[in-house]
């Protein structure tokens, strides 16, 4: 099973930290990375440039809107992903707990929807 | 001049045979040996369509396999010229010139090839790709779109498995007595595990998945003709055959699930079918009953039946029975429940289902709230069937059950 792992962060707190911590965690994402891809759980994963970055679209009645900033107002946005595939949501979650972020900010594990199915 | 086609099947065919004799005449520890029979399967795969397959092809791969591996012991004791002289006692005639191999002894190499890549010893994420590529004959980038993962995922969990190997000393023989049993019990899982993989992909861009339940079954032929005095090999054969039997009625031309009772019985495969009814039934004639047997004869008792009015409930609920008994399971229990509410009407088969409210093993399973979600709309409680659905459409991580079960919802509205 595949899982989505969506880093929430405030980007003003990453912000105002000093490069040494900032060094810190990057080195700490590094070896977590690596973990998690020599054990072949690693499927996907990127860091998302900044949220001002971030563009909205939705089309009503046939006309596109694009409006400038992310979707949710909130002071924690996406700020990077894993796609990891494990044997249980359990073990997906033993793995969100290691991700850095996890101690500061939030990690939310969530299935993908697998398009294969049983006979009901 | 033979066209791709055969060469592959050819290919696969000798590739544990080839990998096999390699690792029982000492060449090379098993990931070593492993890559260089993997390179000599593609420069056969490049050669042989145009110039011809070699007289002794299985000859042709090991010498060519064994020639690799002495290149890269070379290429090693340039790096570290210590260990040279050791590189130059090993003659290299003796390694490119592989003697004959009885047939019998290519059959015991690639069984027991197999039995190492099932190791229990091994993660199951390792297993399945292992025994793909080392036994199966695939590259790692097939298994890898088999399975919708990145090709370097894929080459990490088959390089874990051999590291696996090398560390724990896992030894190239076929187990003993005492643990066949146990041993073959692995295989089987894991048999099943690429069977199902293949099997619950649905329709659309990921129909090439389908191949792994020919690469399963293909597989499993494989081992019930080299031990064909275990019941629960052709138990699992028969169970793959009759299951991919209906593998043409259980979706429809939008890729929706269609459930048993429902399918167009008309595009199951009668000949898969036969296959597997005769095997099952000789299997349980000459054989003592295990799981897979017994999950077969279920299995081949909907075969028989050329309308879903025609099943033979009451056969079904007492082979579940013996299955309860020898091999109990939550998931069994709720296939009895639905097969109890058949054969006896539904309340019987709630009753079946209240034995597993407090199993924590299917707290939040989708499954016990589909079933449920069933028998009570058969027992005409509409209401809280479509609670049921809708809970259990909530639960399941798969698209197409979660829309089968939004769709018997929205029929009880």
């Amino acid at each position: 099973m595949k899982y989505l792992l969506s880093i929430y962060s405030n980007p003003a707190n990453w912000a105002v930290l000093p490069e040494s911590e900032r060094d810190g965690l990057m080195a700490e994402y590094a070896v977590f990375s690596k973990e998690i891809m020599d054990s072949g759980e690693l499927v996907d994963g990127a860091p998302l440039a900044d949220f001002s970055t971030a563009q909205t679209v939705r089309v009503r009645s046939g006309s596109p809107e694009v409006v400038d900033g992310p979707f949710a107002e909130s002071k924690e946005h996406l700020a990077g992903y894993y796609i990891v595939e494990c044997g249980s949501q359990a073990r997906a979650v033993e793995i969100a707990l290691r991700i850095p972020d996890a101690r500061f900010n939030a990690v939310e594990v969530r299935a993908l929807l697998d398009m294969g199915g049983q006979e009901m | 001049m033979i066209g791709p086609g055969p060469v592959e099947g050819l290919l696969r065919e000798l590739a544990p045979q080839a990998l096999g004799a390699m690792l029982r005449r000492g060449h090379g520890d098993f990931g070593a040996a492993e890559d260089a029979v993997q390179e000599a399967l593609l420069a056969a795969s490049q050669q042989w369509p145009g110039e011809g397959v070699p007289a002794n092809p299985r000859g042709w791969l090991i010498t060519v396999a064994a020639r690799r591996l002495v290149d890269w012991q070379r290429r090693e004791t340039a790096r570290r010229p210590k260990e040279a002289a050791a590189a130059d006692w090993v003659p290299t005639e003796e390694l490119c010139t592989p003697g004959p191999d009885s047939a019998a002894a290519a059959r015991d190499d690639s069984l027991a090839l197999l039995f190492l890549c099932c190791h229990p010893e091994l993660p199951r994420p390792a297993q399945v790709p292992l025994t793909l590529r080392a036994v199966g004959g695939l590259t790692t980038a097939e298994i890898a779109r088999a399975y919708l993962v990145p090709e370097t995922t894929m080459a990490r969990r088959i390089g874990r498995a051999k590291k696996r190997i090398a560390d724990t000393g896992l030894s190239f023989a076929l187990p003993g007595p005492s643990e066949f049993p146990v041993r073959l019990v692995a295989v089987l899982e894991v048999l099943y595990l690429i069977f199902n993989e293949g099997y619950t992909a649905s329709s659309g861009p990921l129909l090439h998945r389908a191949d792994l339940t020919v690469e399963a079954i293909r597989l499993c032929r494989q081992l019930n003709a080299q031990v064909p005095a275990e019941g629960e090999v052709a138990g699992l054969l028969a169970l793959m055959l009759l299951t991919d039997a209906r593998r043409a009625a259980r979706v429809d031309t939008n890729g929706a699930l269609v459930p048993l009772a429902e399918q167009d019985r008309t595009r199951w495969d009668t000949g898969l079918i036969a296959e597997g009814t005769a095997l099952i039934d000789a299997s349980l004639r000459d054989h003592p009953v295990g799981p897979y047997q017994l999950q077969a004869a279920i299995a081949a008792v909907h075969g028989e039946a050329h309308e879903a009015e025609d099943t033979d409930w009451t056969q079904i609920v007492s082979l579940y029975g013996i299955l309860a008994r020898i091999a109990p399971s939550p998931v069994v229990t709720l296939n009895r429940a639905v097969a109890v509410g058949m054969a006896d009407g539904a309340p019987a088969g709630l009753a079946v289902l209240d034995e597993l409210d407090d199993d924590p093993r299917l707290a939040h399973h989708h499954r016990l709230a589909a079933v449920r979600a069933h028998l009570l709309e058969m027992a005409g409680d509409p209401v809280a069937a479509r609670r049921h659905y809708e809970l259990a459409a909530r639960a399941t991580a798969s698209a197409p059950e979660r829309s089968y079960l939004l769709n018997r919802a929205s029929r009880l509205a």
